[in-house]
Formats: structure tokens, C-alpha cells, sequence
């Protein structure tokens, strides 16, 4: 199983982190079984699996957060502190979790000092001295933040660079980022990985997860798969097809998705979706969607753009204030979810956690929710016909679950959101409106939730998938492209990606050959100067500025 | 990298910077105006007599709200500290008065009163913590739980009655007078402002802020949460102990009902004064304007001369009311 294409390191490379032979278990579960990794200094080293490879359990070892039952943890050729001296586990190595550890109520600054607040003066804190210093930290990452701001202001992308100065600040060399990616726009990725490139200039070595291959590719010199909770390969990203790392990760020779064939709808099929007119104060303006019987049509667009809002005005999570939404011809009451869902609506929402499921109820709860007006009258809830349904969409959308009756929160995260799926469809919807349906999936399930949307809509539903993943925009028939609240390009089917990346981005096809095109894998990227970075925090600072407005 | 204009940001930044010290300084309107209604209802009202009055009613709730606040901000809840503030001082008592007096018959000397008291309320407040946080009870319950226990405790012991027969140690800070103002009310001044520089000026104080704002990003930062709650809880008790110490030497006996249902004042003062019930929000400055505005409208009732049968009810109505005005001042959903 283990046979590793492994590279022995050569003579001469220093390995800023070593780990070898790390067995960890949680009660009868194995999370890690002899699994190694070998992170070489001033590299950025990718590492893939799917959901459950053991990841999670690697990254809270290598960050001192547990012990392994097993094994050794080397950092820069000397054996790891012991689990108690935080601060020198804070010295060396620092984790931008996917779940934020900063403090919302609190200012930046003092996100910045927590907890050695006295850095900034004696034992008394000195409010304006620690500010400067934060101010100071920021602008030597080029983070253009006001560190006076409470943190809660901050957009996702500002909050994750404050975590990585902060990391730097502790004096760490090596950095874990957890699927960094998963909530940014593709510009904000961008300007992540511009950020990434110098500081791994400046000698930074880095441990970047993501789920998102293309990514891997682009940012990562070296990649390492787990798979099962071992080590599987580890291999220069130069010599591995995507297809071998597809492979590696799912243990099988299948290639990634190719897009079924369906067959173009014809323009006399009814329009089942109008949407004319929409608009919402600080998010969009007049916005015309029309999606026939059996159509599935993308709505793209940066994290401003305005795209998501759109979705949710659509199944009335949001009151528009101008415009109408009609299903089949049937005037939807504007922000009304249950006059949505009774007009034929179903959509999954952007967050599964916020909007998606409540965690401790069962898979077959959180699944049946939009139509537990089925099972019984008087609100009374047949538990058998309950759990039929669920049985039913369990097995439609290969849900791996001990059952109807587990947990939703103990599943993993692309099981969750083939709940969520579920959820969206159980009321036989005729139009489905879905808001980044695959975020933080891994690529089988991935793979799912899409043949999901080919099935729904080969079977007439009329689909609208709101995202900017190119995979998931793949199986549209068009996709609409957003900009600052307007629709402003339409894409027909047949876009290559750097088209429709440079759609989104606001270019011309011509000028899309950047490392922001993401679509030439392999590549490696040009290393950004400092000139590419100063650009990058003009950028950020118009984004902020929009976000504030907009939000 | 290279520098970028951080200098831009300076001009909001102070400025925002002043607007969240206005949020703090939200409910001083208010008193100003009760000010001028009770002066308008009563001249009696500005009197340096009602004033001094007002303030040292207020000390034992003000102290009960200063614990409270820096349990709420740290993301925890202490419903018994209105029954620490009368079983601390019954117990103390009880064990140094004689049997005849409703004394336990220990009949320990005389200065050891105070530090007895005291000593209670860390301990109650240790049980607590132990409850909360070794064996993760919820905090509501178990201090629900503890409220009614130490209450039943103090009418156990004393079997319902009130305590007179109190040492003169005991009732000195509750009724001495240091220029001119009762001591009770300078202590609380000096508990406000060593609160206030904790909680603004120190790690440690700062810490609460961490843990009621995100635990887990605490524990990441190296904060030792579960001991700064301890430590918060602890703190809390002996705060409730001093209160309760206070009370009894300003009525000069320990009362049954001594502390019974100030809980929803204090609950009531520190979110109207800004203190969220989920944690990591609020200042102490605005938990004391909150004790403020509620202690000068008490005192307005009565001055104005309402019934004393209808005095609850409109109490009550006037939190509900100054609830919902602050909700609209702030602007921000409280939680």
C-alpha cells in the first residue's frame, strides 16, 4: 500500500522539518500510522488527501498541540520542545487554521500582542505604543490593515494575512497553512500566493493544505498525499501528472472529472427561472437572469462582486429591494425562504455551517428539514417515514454515514455537504439555486455533488450555480459574470479557463497568461518582487474599502 | 518587504478610536438627564444628603456588578452571588456569636470575623469553579443550583432569623464615614479603578477579554484559560463576600433575605451598561453607569412618591425600558 516513489534528501539540503514514523490513535480510530513527512528549508511543500487522510491530526502534531504515540518530530535537525514550552513551539513553527483564531471583539493590535502584551512596554499596557508596534509589524508583511480596527471588520483575507504576521512575529521560519484558500476569491488567492512567493524569498518554508489541486500546482515545489492515515508519495510537483496525485489520493486510476455530454438546451424550452430587475442596495443593481427547463447557468464573479447575494435574494434569503423573482411564471414573495421552497425552489446555501446543517441533529433530520411537513399532519413526525427519505438520499448521494441517525457533525466535510444537497433537493425542486456547492469538499465528493447537478439537470430541473470554481462552473451551459454588482459578460459554453478566469478578473483574454490565470499547471509561477506586492496592497486596500461598503 | 503607507490609516484610526471610548460613554447622557428629573420631581433630590444616600445603596450592588461583569466577560455566568452576600457575613457571624444569639456555639474570636467572611466567598466561588470547569457543569445551572443551596444553608443555620449581635469589627466598614463619604463608597470607587486598569492595562485582564471572545484562540495564544477563570470566579466571591460584609454593617444585622433577588439588577445593570451575556464584551465603566442609571431611577420612584406596592412593577417596566434604549443606542444586537 505504502510503496512510496519517496526521495531520500540529498546531501546538503536542510530539512526545516522532519517527522518520522508518527503512529497516533484515538481510541479504536487510527489517525496517523507510521506516517512521515520531510519538509525541505525554504520550500512551500503541498500536502493532499482526502477528508480523514489524517491532515488535521499531522498539522496538531507538528504544531505541538498533541503528542504522537509514536514516532519523532524534528524541527531544523533538533528534536522537537517538549508539549509544555509553548513559547518555543511558538518559535518555530506557527498554523493558520482554517477556523480563525482571532479574537473578533478585540482590536488588531491586540490580536497581534495577545498575551505578551507587555512586549509593547512594561508591565502596565501602553495602548498607543502597542498600536505603532502593530502598525509597524503590519507594514514590514506589507499588510494594510489599520491596527486600531477591531478585528471582527476584518474580511476573511486581511484576518488570515494579520494570523501570518503574527505567526512571523513570534520568530516561526515555518509556517502550516490550512486550506488558506477555501473562503478567498480567486484575486485574493492571487494575492495570498504573491504574498507566499516573497516571504518563501525571504526564507520562509511553508505547508500549504488545500483541497484545490490547481493550487498545489501553482504555489507548491514539492507535494506530499496521505491517504488513510499514511504517507503515500512524496514527489517535486514538476514530475507528478495531476492524474498520478488524483490517483494517489483516492487510490484508484480514475482521472479527474470530465463533463458529461449533455445536450444544449434548445431555446424552446420554457423558461422556468425569471429573475428581472433585482436589486439590492450596496450589493447589486438590476440584474436579469432567465434559466430554462433543464439549463444550467453559472453566476461568477469576484467576492465583491456581488454574486452570492444574487443567490440569496433568488430563494429569499435576502430582500431585494427593486425586481421580481418568478418560478414557472409565479411571482416568488420577495425574503420569504418558505414562499421559495413552497414555489418550487431549492438551493444550498453559502456556508454550510452557518446555514447548512445544525450539527448535533441526525443526517436524517438535517436532510429531511425543508420537508418535514411530509411525514405526518399536524406537524407530527413519522420517525419511519423520516427515515426512508433519508435511507433514500443517503444512497442517491453516497453519503457515508453510520446512518439516518448519526450526528450530522460527525460526518466529514464533503459528506456534510452532500447533506446539504440532499437538503436542497428533498422538496423536488424545479429550479435549484446552489452557492459554492463544493467549498472545502474533497475531489470525490466533489465529483459527486457535480454528477448530482448533471442528473437534476438532465431531469428538468433548471439549476443556477453560484460560484467561482471553475469546476463547479463547468457543467454550465453559460455562465454570467459578475463585476461590482452588474452583470457584465456572458460566457457560452466551451470557455477555456483562462477565459472565463480573465472574465471574472475584468481582462481581456490576451493579457490572462498570469500566474493568476492558474491554469497552467506546473508552471511554478514567476517569483513576485517586491514591486508585484506593493500592486498587490494597492489591490487589497480598494477591496477592503468595497467590502466595507458592501457588507 | 517594503514599506506601504501605514501613515494613511492614522486619521481613522483615531478616530474611530474615540467614537468606541463615546460607546463607552453612551449612558452618561442619561444619568445627566435623570439628574435634572429627579432635581425637578424633589428638590430634595440634589441634596448632598440623597446623593451620598443613593451612592451607598448602590455600593453593594455596584461591587456584585463588578464581579458579575468580569465573570460575563470572560464567557462564564455566577447567578449565587446575591446568596454569597448573605451567607458569607450569617456564617462568619454565626461562628463567633454564642449560641444564644443563634451562634454555631464554635464562639471564635471576635477579629477573625472579616477574614472568615471573606474566605467564604472564595470558597464558594472555588466550588464553583470546580464544577464549571473540572467536571464541565453548565455554569448557569450550577450556580443556579448553588444560589438556592447557600440560601437554604443561611435560613438552615440561623433557622430564618436575622443576626444583631454582630462585632464592632464587622460593621465598621459598612457605617464608618472617611471624609465625609461613607467607607463603603470610597471602596467601591477603588474596586472600580483597580477593575478598570486590570481589565485595560494588564495581561491578565486583558486574558478575560481573550477567553470570552474565542477560548480556543486563547488557548492557542498560551493563556491558561481554565485558570483565569478559576482566578475570575474566585475573584467574584470574595467581591460578593465584601459586598454582603457591607451590607451588614450598613443595616447593622445579617438578614435572612440578605442579597435575595438583586441577581436581576446586577444581571440588568451590566448589559445595560454594555456587558454582553456571551462574553469578551464590555467595559466595567459602563457596567458602573449602568448601576447608576438603575440606582437613580430607584431613587426617583420613591421620591416621587410612588405607591410602594407599584414600585416593583414599574422598576421592573423601567429595566425592561432601559434595556431597550440601550439596545437602541449602541445600535448593536445584545447577546
Amino acid at each position: 500500500m505504502s510503496t512510496a516513489t519517496d526521495l531520500p534528501p540529498a546531501a546538503g539540503v536542510r530539512l526545516a522539518v522532519q517527522a518520522h514514523g508518527i503512529t497516533k490513535r484515538y481510541g479504536r480510530t487510527v489517525a496517523l500510522n507510521q506516517a512521515k513527512i520531510s519538509i525541505v528549508d525554504g520550500q512551500t511543500h503541498g500536502l493532499v488527501g482526502r477528508n480523514g487522510a489524517g491532515k488535521s491530526t499531522l498539522v496538531s502534531i507538528l504544531t505541538g498541540l498533541q503528542a504522537p504515540d509514536e514516532g519523532t518530530v524534528a524541527f531544523g535537525g533538533e528534536p522537537a520542545p517538549p508539549l509544555g514550552d509553548r513559547d518555543a513551539w511558538r518559535g518555530r513553527v506557527a498554523c493558520v487554521y482554517q477556523k480563525s483564531t482571532i479574537i473578533p471583539a478585540l482590536t488588531v493590535a491586540e490580536n497581534l500582542f495577545i498575551n505578551r502584551q507587555s512586549l509593547t512596554g512594561g508591565s502596565l499596557i501602553n495602548w498607543g505604543r502597542m498600536r505603532r508596534r502593530a502598525g509597524d509589524l503590519l507594514a514590514e508583511y506589507g499588510v494594510l490593515v489599520d491596527p486600531a480596527r477591531p478585528a471582527a471588520e476584518l474580511t476573511v483575507e486581511q484576518r488570515q494575512l494579520v494570523e501570518i504576521a503574527r505567526a512571523l512575529s513570534f520568530g516561526a521560519r515555518f509556517i502550516i497553512l490550512d486550506e488558506p484558500t477555501a473562503q478567498l476569491d480567486a484575486a485574493a488567492i492571487d494575492r495570498l500566493f504573491a504574498r507566499i512567493r516573497a516571504l518563501q524569498h525571504a526564507g520562509v518554508t511553508f505547508l500549504f493544505i488545500s483541497h484545490h489541486l490547481r493550487e498545489v500546482y501553482e504555489i507548491c515545489q514539492t507535494v506530499t498525499v496521505f491517504r488513510d492515515a499514511r504517507h503515500i508519495l512524496t514527489s517535486p510537483v514538476a514530475d507528478l501528472s495531476q492524474d498520478r496525485l488524483v490517483d494517489a489520493m483516492t487510490g484508484e486510476a480514475v482521472g479527474l472529472r470530465q463533463v458529461a455530454d449533455r445536450p444544449a438546451v434548445p431555446d424552446s424550452a420554457p423558461a422556468v427561472l425569471a429573475v428581472s430587475g433585482l436589486g439590492l442596495a450596496d450589493q447589486f443593481t438590476d440584474v436579469d437572469l432567465t434559466v430554462r427547463r433543464g439549463e444550467v447557468v453559472g453566476l461568477a464573479g469576484s467576492a465583491s462582486s456581488g454574486k452570492v447575494a444574487v443567490g440569496e435574494a433568488v430563494v429569499g434569503l435576502r430582500r431585494p429591494d427593486t425586481g421580481e423573482v418568478r418560478v414557472a411564471g409565479q411571482l416568488i414573495r420577495p425574503g420569504s425562504v418558505p414562499h421559495a421552497l413552497a414555489g418550487g425552489i431549492g438551493f444550498v446555501p453559502e456556508d454550510r455551517h452557518r446555514e447548512g446543517l445544525v450539527p448535533l441533529l441526525s443526517v436524517a433530520e438535517n436532510g429531511t428539514m425543508t420537508i418535514a411537513d411530509r411525514f405526518g399532519r399536524f406537524g407530527a413526525i413519522a420517525p419511519g417515514r423520516r427515515r426512508a427519505a433519508a435511507q433514500r438520499f443517503i444512497t442517491d448521494l453516497a453519503v457515508k454515514t453510520d446512518g439516518p441517525d448519526q450526528p450530522v457533525a460527525g460526518l466529514s466535510g464533503g459528506n456534510q455537504q452532500k447533506v446539504v444537497m440532499a437538503r436542497a433537493l428533498a422538496n423536488d425542486p424545479v429550479v435549484l439555486v446552489l452557492i459554492n456547492p463544493t467549498a472545502g469538499v474533497d475531489v470525490r465528493s466533489k465529483e459527486t455533488l457535480l454528477d448530482v447537478v448533471d442528473q437534476a439537470a438532465a431531469s428538468g430541473t433548471a439549476v443556477v450555480i453560484v460560484s467561482d470554481e471553475l469546476d463547479d462552473l463547468r457543467p454550465c451551459d453559460r455562465v454570467l459574470v459578475m463585476s461590482h454588482g452588474r452583470v457584465v459578460r456572458t460566457v457560452a459554453r466551451g470557455w477555456t479557463d483562462n477565459e472565463l478566469v480573465a472574465a471574472i478578473e475584468g481582462m481581456t483574454a490576451q493579457s490572462a497568461g498570469q500566474p493568476g490565470g492558474g491554469s497552467d499547471a506546473g508552471s511554478g509561477g514567476s517569483p513576485a518582487g517586491a514591486a508585484d506586492v506593493n500592486v498587490d496592497a494597492d489591490v487589497s486596500a480598494d477591496e477592503s474599502s468595497g467590502e466595507n461598503s458592501g457588507v | 518587504m517594503s514599506e506601504t503607507p501605514i501613515q494613511a490609516t492614522a486619521g481613522p484610526a483615531r478616530q474611530r478610536l474615540s467614537l468606541g471610548r463615546f460607546r463607552d460613554l453612551a449612558l452618561v447622557p442619561a444619568i445627566l438627564v435623570l439628574i435634572v428629573v429627579g432635581a425637578l420631581v424633589d428638590p430634595v433630590f440634589l441634596s448632598s444628603a440623597n446623593l451620598i444616600n443613593v451612592l451607598q445603596q448602590q455600593t453593594e450592588l455596584s461591587l456584585l456588578v463588578l464581579a458579575e461583569s468580569l465573570i460575563l466577560i470572560a464567557g462564564k455566568f455566577d447567578l449565587s452571588l446575591e446568596s454569597t452576600v448573605g451567607l458569607a457575613p450569617a456564617l462568619s457571624v454565626a461562628l463567633i456569636i454564642p449560641a444564644a444569639s443563634h451562634g454555631l456555639g464554635t464562639e471564635l474570636p471576635a477579629w477573625t470575623a472579616v477574614p472568615i467572611c471573606l474566605l467564604i466567598g472564595m470558597a464558594v466561588g472555588a466550588f464553583n469553579g470546580f464544577l464549571i470547569l473540572k467536571l464541565k457543569l453548565s455554569a448557569f445551572i450550577v450556580t443556579l443550583g448553588m444560589l438556592i443551596v447557600l440560601r437554604g444553608l443561611q435560613i438552615g443555620f440561623t433557622g430564618g432569623q436575622n443576626l444583631f449581635d454582630l462585632p464592632l469589627s464587622f460593621t465598621y466598614l459598612g457605617s464608618a464615614q472617611w471624609l465625609g463619604l461613607p467607607a463603603s463608597v470610597w471602596l467601591a470607587v477603588v474596586a472600580f479603578a483597580l477593575g478598570i486598569v486590570l481589565l485595560a492595562y494588564f495581561r491578565q485582564g486583558r486574558a478575560l477579554y481573550a477567553i470570552g471572545g474565542n477560548v480556543d484562540a486563547a488557548r492557542a495564544a498560551g493563556i491558561r484559560t481554565d485558570r483565569v477563570v478559576w482566578t475570575v470566579l474566585v475573584l467574584g466571591g470574595l467581591i460578593a463576600a465584601l459586598a454582603g460584609l457591607l451590607m451588614t454593617g450598613r443595616l447593622g444585622s445579617v438578614a435572612a433575605a440578605q442579597g435575595q433577588n438583586m441577581i436581576f439588577t446586577v444581571f440588568a445593570a451590566a448589559v445595560i451598561g454594555g456587558v454582553s451575556m456571551d462574553g469578551g464584551k464590555g467595559t466595567l465603566f459602563g457596567a458602573l453607569c449602568g448601576v447608576l442609571v438603575l440606582g437613580l431611577i430607584q431613587n426617583i420612584l420613591t421620591l416621587g412618591g410612588v405607591s410602594a406596592q407599584w414600585i416593583q412593577a414599574i422598576y421592573g417596566v423601567i429595566i425592561l425600558v432601559a434595556l431597550m434604549l440601550a439596545r437602541l443606542t449602541s445600535g448593536k444586537a445584545q447577546d
